[in-house]
């Protein structure tokens, strides 16, 4: 069966992000972008699945800035075997990505479609919900154990109390949340190889997808910063404390 | 406008994460809440009683047992004929859910609003809360999860809402529930805990936080919370995690013990309205948003802290 796994470059998890001045957006000029980190665990997932002979191919898709291109030969250089690229100069939202990978998933017909929970530039956790409710797939969100047999796949989802499982049939949707496993690093012979694998690179329009934005940011500001308090010397000193903030009875 | 919510429930009992979300439909206009979910008159009563709330729609179906969305978000879109924006708590069920209505619907979701600044225009944190923009949607009915720290709670008594059936739900056939593992706690649950009492790697293993974190959160009637680095070493469950990818919390107190403060747990935890810091590194970045900090080894700190309160 086949895996489609998208993947988005955005700023690494490393980097503090920095608020332009003119509160368009976060500074992406200059600084260094990864693959989302939950992203990598999509893809390690996959690779895993294919190790265990249950995957035969694992596609990669990104959508955004031709950059992405680096992305996805990570992925590719991590064990993936083909790639597409979906370049669009301006920003996709995720009902326009969720659009543009169901008119993939119906020229690639997946068996599975393994995404992030969550890009951690825009934290919207919505993209891989929109493409089961786009195919009328089942959706397995927030995975932290992922079990393909007989058609179906089962899958332990983190949620607020603790765990659920759940069960899907196939073609399904699965979002990866960040106990799901621990994505392996690229050797650099695998990144030499990844350089001859296939990516293909498309438009929006070759789909025949309107991605046109729903939203306007109208500004993008600064959380109030807090500010350092005092430093207290001594457990007395900060019992004191307590009892002056009203912690204590 | 006419705002439908969703209920957030185990079936018994109404959750806490519905109240601030009455709250913020309530800026928009008309509230109506919807209670979905089988042999849930108990919940819809309860929910009756919510201030500000006009209707309860109640969608008590087979097909709608636990909550799942394939089943779910096609009853809430066909709903949505007669509503103009559909608002979910902004728990894990709320983001399962509110997404695939969205796409149902053909419309933007906007996640985890902070504030109402027009009946189009919303505020909401990016980049782990490092930035928060200001987002204006073309769309027109709206979908939105609510960020319940950013909220008032609606009373949950004193409302006196009609009761309306929804049929119409069916079992879309691609899923099936297999089981869940809740915990069970005597603590507060974080999110509406009024002290949280949180410790990171440095614990060291589970038994530590069971003989130091413990009797200082029993102590102080807290709920307790953990970094992901001591969810992963395997401290405590998963559902202890606080942060960007883990339960949002804003209580009066807040005392991390033992975590570095790295981005992704401040995004979590820094509209706590007092944060006491614990760390043997003057330097951890966590000092830069504590109220009081004190420096020093925790495995003395807390013993000698829990025995003197
Ligand atoms: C996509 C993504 C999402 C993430 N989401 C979250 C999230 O939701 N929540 C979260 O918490 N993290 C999250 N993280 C992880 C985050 O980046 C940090 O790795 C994590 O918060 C570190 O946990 P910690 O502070 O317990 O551990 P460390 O960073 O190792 O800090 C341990 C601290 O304990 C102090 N210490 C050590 N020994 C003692 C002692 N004896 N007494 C007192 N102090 C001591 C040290 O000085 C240090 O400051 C995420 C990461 C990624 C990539
Ligand atoms: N531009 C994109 N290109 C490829 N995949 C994406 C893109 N945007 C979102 N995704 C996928 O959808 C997941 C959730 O993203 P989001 O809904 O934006 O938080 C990500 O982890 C990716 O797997």
């Amino acid at each position: 069966m086949k895996v489609l796994v998208p993947v988005k470059r955005v700023l690494d998890y490393n980097v503090k992000p920095r608020v332009k001045a003119d509160g368009t957006g976060v500074d992406l000029a200059n600084v260094k972008m990864s693959m989302n980190p939950f992203d990598e665990i999509a893809v390690e997932e996959a690779i895993r699945l294919k190790e265990k002979g249950v995957v035969t191919e694992i596609v990669v898709v990104s959508i955004g800035e031709p950059k992405a291109q680096d992305t996805l030969r990570t992925a590719l250089a991590m064990g993936a075997d083909r790639a597409i690229l979906v370049t669009s100069e301006t920003k996709v939202e995720p009902l326009g990505v969720a659009k543009l990978l169901k008119a993939i998933a119906d020229e690639e017909q997946p068996s599975l479609v393994i995404l992030g929970k969550q890009a951690i530039d825009d934290d919207n956790n919505q993209t891989g919900q929109m493409l089961a409710a786009l195919t009328g797939w089942g959706q397995g969100t927030f995975a932290s154990k992922v079990e393909v047999a007989d058609g179906a796949v089962t899958v332990t989802r983190e949620v607020d109390g603790g765990a659920e499982t759940e069960t899907f049939t196939l073609p399904a949707i699965v979002t990866t949340d960040l106990r799901l496993n621990e994505p392996r690093y690229a050797s650099l012979p695998n990144i030499m190889k990844a350089k001859a694998k296939p990516l293909a690179t498309k438009t929006a329009a070759d789909y025949g997808v309107d991605v046109a934005p729903r939203l306007t940011t109208l500004k993008v500001e600064e959380p109030s910063k807090r500010s350092a308090g005092v430093k207290v010397a001594s457990v007395d000193e900060l019992v004191d404390k307590l009892k002056v903030l009203g912690v204590l009875g | 406008m006419k705002t439908l919510v969703l209920v957030e429930h185990d079936g018994h009992a109404i959750k806490d994460a519905t109240l601030p979300t009455v709250t913020a439909a309530a800026k928009l206009g008309d509230v109506t809440l919807l209670v979905v979910g089988e042999n849930v008159s108990g919940v819809a009563e309860a929910a009756a009683k919510i201030a500000g709330a006009t209707k309860v729609l109640v969608a008590d179906d087979a097909a709608l047992a636990h909550m799942l969305a394939e089943n779910v978000a096609p009853l809430v879109a066909s709903t949505m004929a007669g509503y103009d924006a559909f608002l979910v708590p902004g728990t894990t069920n709320g983001k399962n859910i509110a997404p695939r209505v969205a796409a149902l619907l053909d419309v933007a979701m906007i996640s985890d609003i902070l504030s109402v600044e027009g009946a189009d225009t919303f505020t909401r944190p990016i980049y782990a809360g490092n930035a928060i923009a200001t987002v204006q949607t073309k769309d027109a009915k709206l979908v939105l999860s609510v960020r319940g720290t950013a909220f008032e709670k609606a009373a949950a008594e004193g409302g006196s809402a009609t009761t309306e059936p929804v049929s119409g739900a069916t079992d879309a056939g691609v899923s099936r529930y297999v089981g869940s593992e809740i915990a069970t706690s005597a603590r507060p649950e974080l999110t509406s805990a009024k002290i949280i009492v949180s410790g990171g790697r440095a614990l060291q293993s589970g038994e530590n936080f069971t003989q130091l974190i413990e009797p200082l959160a029993d102590k102080l009637g807290a709920g307790v919370g953990a970094s992901r680095a001591a969810v992963d070493a395997g401290y405590v469950p998963n559902d202890y995690q606080v942060g960007q990818t883990g339960k949002i919390v804003a209580p009066e107190v807040y005392i991390a013990i033992g975590i570095s403060g790295a981005i992704q747990h401040l995004a979590g935890m820094k509209d706590s309205k007092v944060i006491i810091a614990i760390n043997k590194d003057e330097d951890a970045p966590i000092f830069q948003v504590a109220d009081v900090g004190l420096v020093g080894d925790l495995f003395t700190i807390l013993p000698e802290l829990t025995s003197k309160l």
